[in-house]
């Protein structure tokens, strides 16, 4: 009963920080952090997406933004003068994670009966490949216009109102970025809360089974094919829902968004978080979006003053410093920085 | 017809490279069953530095085939250390961890790899001077430069040699040995970990090989070129049956050539709505319709996941 009390009083202490955030944010920072916690939401989707993927079922998946570009370039060609269509984000974002959850199953069904290692190495072509296509459908029929991407795309509108122009409350005016941060907020909680059913449904028990011993799940009478499918096709159908956002919030796609960094980004929030373990990945997306920035708004500076010169280019730093973090990470504490204990015991009990 | 040929030529020529490379992927996999998925960035890497040999020494005076094998040595040497540091550092370790593990590591070596040369060697496409003989020569209507032939030569006797080693030597049977099952190899007096570094340095040389041979082929070098290529060669291994090195070189000639005759007819055969930038497009077909059909590939024993 207290403990049940007290819980009820966490949930309500991080949902009002949650609310006040972007205010306390703006307010300390500008709204140059506002948007960068809009992004840090929209990570958060990604995160949890390719968890579903690699924690809970283990398969690597190295192409993840390709799903998130699916479901961006679908929204900017719905919803843009490109073609002159303007279909509302409600009804481009479900058919979103309809197609990008149809990549998904196209891209696992030849590769999910086989070894681990051939789907990390096939979805990584898989991602290449997809950017390759934005990249060159723009002759003999435009349809993604190349490298140059597509501009003035709809903004996201709620009840007829694009949320990019603001809301005005009593006088008050509240800026797009901050409508677009609750939106964003709402729809991550709610993949948050579908991620979290899963894990204790049949489904997630058998993805983790699968997971931890292929062979005894068969034979427990897993469909091992048809579940992984199913984890592939569910996270894949989360990028699509998060690639629509973000063109609806960026009004603007072009291929260069879609490389294989971001997939690694990704899959650096899930892996340096804890796989499979949720807390942990969203607070590994959280990071991960907001310690990059915080580096590159400090890191030039910061060399500037002690070295008297940039010596290292802030980007590649970043990078470097995430490549290192990876091999670290995966050496020193397998499970991640916050993993879930039964993950943490298998990884540390060998093989 | 001097299409074709030309094509077949050129394929030729890419496919001995993505060979050389491929038998990198192949041997690490055949002994530890693990992809290397950093060994593009030692082909990257190996291609830089010759280039950084051999820039001065050309500006020097030396003849211009001695700088290039001047560069060679120096290439090899920096990538057999890298190769035995990333055996060392980031697969030793988790040789019995899950199998994410060592892929992720991987992944972490290749993104530390790209970084680092790219500091070091900046974001640009570095032209690579025509220090070998590259004069043209006309066989049947299509045109070969004798970089092209040497290309062919160099892989086609450095590959035998590797034969040579792997089936006739003491230490190749070491390796075989550990190839086939590792604890009895090591109760007959292996020392598994001297050969797992072993064949982490006998490929990262080869990867220096193929990494100077390809720069000299497309005249350029970048810090972003190990990662397509290496996409290659593993699809070439696949192509051929992963762990078998006749495989990876049969494998690695085929892709070569399945991907230049597709460069040149896919303008054709669309009736021109898809062009020759698709070309990387290729190997991933091959991988895909290889991963559905023969997953154990045209040489390779069965795969499919059974442990």
């Amino acid at each position: 009963m207290n403990a049940r009390r007290k819980s009820h009083v966490g949930i309500l202490l991080i949902a009002v920080a949650l609310a006040v955030a972007p205010f306390a944010v703006g307010a300390g920072l500008g709204n140059t952090w506002v948007r960068i916690l809009d992004f840090a939401a929209l990570y958060v989707m990604l995160a949890l997406g390719l968890n579903i993927v690699v924690g809970f079922a283990g398969l690597l998946d190295l192409g993840y933004i390709a799903f998130y570009a699916v479901g961006a370039y679908l929204y900017a060609l719905l919803a843009s003068p490109h073609f002159g269509l303007h279909w509302p984000a409600w009804a481009i974002l479900p058919l979103g994670a309809l197609v990008a959850g149809i990549f998904g199953v196209l891209l696992g069904a030849p590769t999910l009966r086989l070894r681990g290692d051939y789907l990390a190495i096939v979805t990584l072509g898989f991602g290449e490949i997809i950017r390759i296509f934005l990249n060159n459908l723009n002759a003999p029929i435009n349809i993604t216009n190349g490298p140059k991407g597509i501009a003035r795309i709809d903004a996201i509108a709620v009840a007829g109102q694009p949320l990019s122009r603001g809301l005005e409350i009593a006088g008050m005016k509240i800026p797009g970025i901050y409508l677009y941060y609750y939106l964003f907020v709402l729809l991550a909680l709610g993949i948050v809360f579908v991620t979290v059913r899963l894990q204790d449904s049949r489904i997630g028990r058998a993805w983790v089974a699968i997971r931890e011993d292929e062979i005894a799940a068969k034979a427990c009478g897993i469909d091992t094919r048809n579940v992984k499918l199913l984890a592939f096709a569910m996270g894949a159908s989360f990028g699509g829902v998060a690639g629509g956002l973000f063109a609806g919030f960026q009004e603007f796609v072009s291929p260069e968004s879609f490389g294989l960094l971001e997939s690694v980004m990704v899959l650096c929030m899930v892996v340096l978080g804890g796989m499979g373990h949720i807390p942990g990945v969203i607070l590994g997306g959280l990071f991960l979006t907001v310690l990059p920035e915080a580096f590159r708004h400090g890191a030039g500076p910061l060399q500037q003053a002690v070295f008297g010169k940039v010596l290292l280019d802030p980007e590649s730093l970043r990078m470097l410093l995430f490549g290192i973090a990876l091999i670290l990470v995966m050496l020193y504490r397998p499970a991640g920085v916050w993993p879930e204990p039964r993950r943490r015991r298998e990884m540390q009990g060998g093989k | 017809m001097d299409i074709l040929l030309q094509q077949v030529f050129n394929g030729l020529t890419l496919g001995s490279i993505y060979a050389l490379v491929a038998l990198g992927y192949t041997m690490v996999y055949g002994i530890l069953g693990l992809i290397n998925f950093a060994h593009g960035e030692v082909v990257m890497i190996g291609a830089l530095t010759a280039l950084a040999v051999m820039k001065p020494l050309a500006a020097a005076g030396v003849p211009g085939p001695l700088a290039v094998l001047l560069a060679l040595l120096a290439a090899a040497l920096v990538c057999m250390a890298l190769g035995f540091t990333i055996e060392r550092v980031a697969y030793r370790r988790l040789r019995n961890a899950p199998r994410l593990a060592p892929l992720i590591t991987a992944i972490g070596v290749s993104i530390v790899l790209q970084q680092v040369a790219m500091l070091v060697w900046g974001r640009n496409y570095h032209s690579v001077p025509a220090l070998l003989p590259s004069a043209n020569h006309e066989v049947l209507g299509a045109q070969i430069t004798e970089v092209q032939i040497l290309i062919i030569v160099v892989a086609a006797l450095t590959m035998s040699g590797l034969m040579l080693l792997v089936n006739r030597t003491r230490m190749g049977r070491a390796m075989r040995a550990t190839a086939e099952n590792p604890t009895v190899a090591a109760l007959m007096g292996v020392d598994a970990n001297r050969i797992i570094a072993l064949t982490f340095v006998i490929g990262s040389a080869l990867a220096a090989l193929a990494g100077v041979l390809v720069s000299a082929n497309y005249g350029i070098a970048h810090y972003h070129m190990g990662f397509i290529l290496g996409l290659k060669a593993f699809t070439a291994a696949v192509l051929g049956g992963i762990g078998n090195l006749a495989g990876a070189m049969v494998g690695g000639v085929l892709l070569g050539i399945i991907e230049a005759l597709g460069a040149g007819y896919i303008g054709d055969l669309t009736g021109g709505v898809l062009g020759s930038h698709y070309q990387d497009v290729f190997a991933f077909f091959v991988l895909i319709v290889v991963l559905i059909f023969r997953p154990s590939g045209l040489m390779g024993e069965k795969v499919a996941e059974r442990a």
